[in-house]
């Protein structure tokens, strides 16, 4: 049967590893091929870029970066941050990238994700959804919205509902970030995680929160999602990949060890 | 040199990167001639069997291909690379290459909280010694993107198995010709050392 997955999370801003809490005050913290090659030796299942670059030469740098690391990793390779079009998706793709992330475009406009499916294949499109807990009322009745633009803009829309289509529209997987958990490194918005989880038949990804094993091994049982998505924890070195899924593993969470 | 045949099947360099990290040389290639004399031969590829056969039979690549196994090339199928080698595929109900006997299946799942596309790592047994596989441990996990799934007609065909619901052949070889359902080249060391080994392979079982 299928492993869990343990996913680490690069946030590059200008061609450099970078990570933010709640979405701001972002710092560089190294590089990021470097950091690539170092999880991936340690076990890494898959790794995801999220391109947060302000600049207008952004999807070069970006480019480079992917080619740079799909050369010496050779695990899934996920990227995201701004893809808009099946141009963008496929100049990704033919950078190295595995799987495509689409979020704030596709919010904006949901076809991009049937035109990606189209192009890339449907298990290749990750739909990533940024999300914050709101009172629920009858426009957002599960109780969580979902935001774009990096975390800044609210855009009216049913967290439940746009999964359910986005996986209609022929998204492969989802990311399921908690906005509110971002960086804070206190744990997973479980309830969120699992509420998605069983709305859909593919896969979902939790983000947003990790900061000790615990946190994923909650994640991935309660939580029921597929795989854990990590950055602060390892970026700063105070855990291995290695040694979550060592902790994974031990706990009875099918894991792959061997590397 | 290794040649991979290109038949507008997904994206290659992923391929090709994998045998430049361990040191075999590859061109990508959809030229027949070069297919035909080829030392080695990756057949990779992912998307869907209809579209794929309709490439293969237009470029000549497909003839070009099955002219190198008779010939004894050694050739490594990978994904929907080993599906085409069966005869035929439930996918666009299509006639495939028909390399060696049995048919291609979608995968259908009692259990509601399994998915389609199988998609991830997954362990594999080893059933039949192969040296394409040699250095592979029972249980190794590979990184597997699919949705359907391979049944040879023989069972001395099959090379390695893994489970999802039920068992189901993930490797399978007949003669010069190897073939893996997941990716060698997104799987780690194990997928690297699989990818050694073949390029090492005289095409002898």
């Amino acid at each position: 049967m299928l492993s869990k997955r343990v996913i680490a999370c690069l946030d590059v801003r200008d061609g450099h590893l970078a990570k933010s809490v709640k979405f701001v005050n972002t710092k560089n913290i190294g590089d990021p091929i470097a950091k690539a090659r170092e999880y991936y030796l340690d076990g890494l299942d898959e790794l995801v870029f999220y391109d947060i670059t302000a600049s207008s030469d952004r999807r070069k740098i970006l480019l480079d970066v992917v080619e740079a690391v799909a050369e010496q990793v050779f695990i899934p390779l996920s990227v995201g941050g701004g893809v808009a079009s099946v141009a963008d998706a496929t100049d990704l793709r033919l950078a190295g990238a595995e799987k495509i992330n689409v979020n704030s475009a596709a919010v904006r406009r949901p076809q991009l994700i049937a035109e990606c499916a189209e192009a890339i294949g449907d298990q290749n499109v990750v739909l990533a959804m940024d999300i914050r807990r709101v009172p629920p009322t009858p426009e957002i009745p599960c109780g969580y919205e979902i935001v774009i633009d990096g975390g800044r803009r609210p855009m009216g829309v049913d967290a439940l509902a746009w999964a359910r289509e986005g996986e209609r529209l022929g998204a492969g997987e989802l990311v399921v970030n908690a906005i509110d958990a971002d960086g804070t490194r206190e744990g997973f918005e479980l309830k969120l995680t699992r509420l998605l989880s069983e709305a859909v038949r593919i896969p979902v990804v939790a983000s947003g929160g990790a900061g000790e094993p615990s946190h994923l091994y909650d994640v991935l049982t309660q939580g029921k999602a597929d795989a854990a998505l990590v950055a602060s924890m390892v970026h700063y070195g105070d855990y291995t990949v290695s040694g979550l899924k060592r902790y994974l593993h031990d706990r009875g969470v099918k894991t792959r060890m061997s590397w | 040199m290794i040649v991979i045949v290109d038949y507008d099947a997904g994206n290659l360099m992923s391929v090709k990167r994998a045998c430049a990290e361990v040191g075999a040389s590859a061109e990508i290639s959809n030229d027949p001639a070069r297919i035909r004399d080829a030392e080695r031969i990756i057949f990779p590829g992912v998307g869907a069997a209809g579209s794929a056969m309709r490439s293969l039979s237009r470029d000549g690549t497909g003839e070009a291909l099955l002219d190198a196994y008779r010939a004894g090339t050694p050739i490594l199928g990978i994904c929907l690379g080993l599906q085409i080698s069966l005869d035929c595929s439930e996918e666009n109900d299509t006639r495939t290459l028909g390399m060696v006997a049995g048919e291609v299946r979608r995968f259908r799942l009692d259990d509601p909280t399994l998915k389609v596309p199988h998609m991830g790592w997954n362990a594999v047994r080893v059933v039949r010694p192969h040296p394409v596989f040699d250095g592979i441990e029972d249980g190794d996990e590979f990184y597997f993107v699919h949705a359907y799934y391979p049944v040879p007609a023989n069972r001395e065909d099959v090379v390695a198995e893994s489970t999802y619901e039920g068992s189901f052949c993930s490797a399978l070889g007949r003669g010069n010709f190897v073939a893996t359902q997941f990716h060698p080249e997104k799987s780690g060391r194990v997928g690297l050392r699989l990818l050694t080994c073949f390029a090492k392979w005289d095409g002898h079982a």
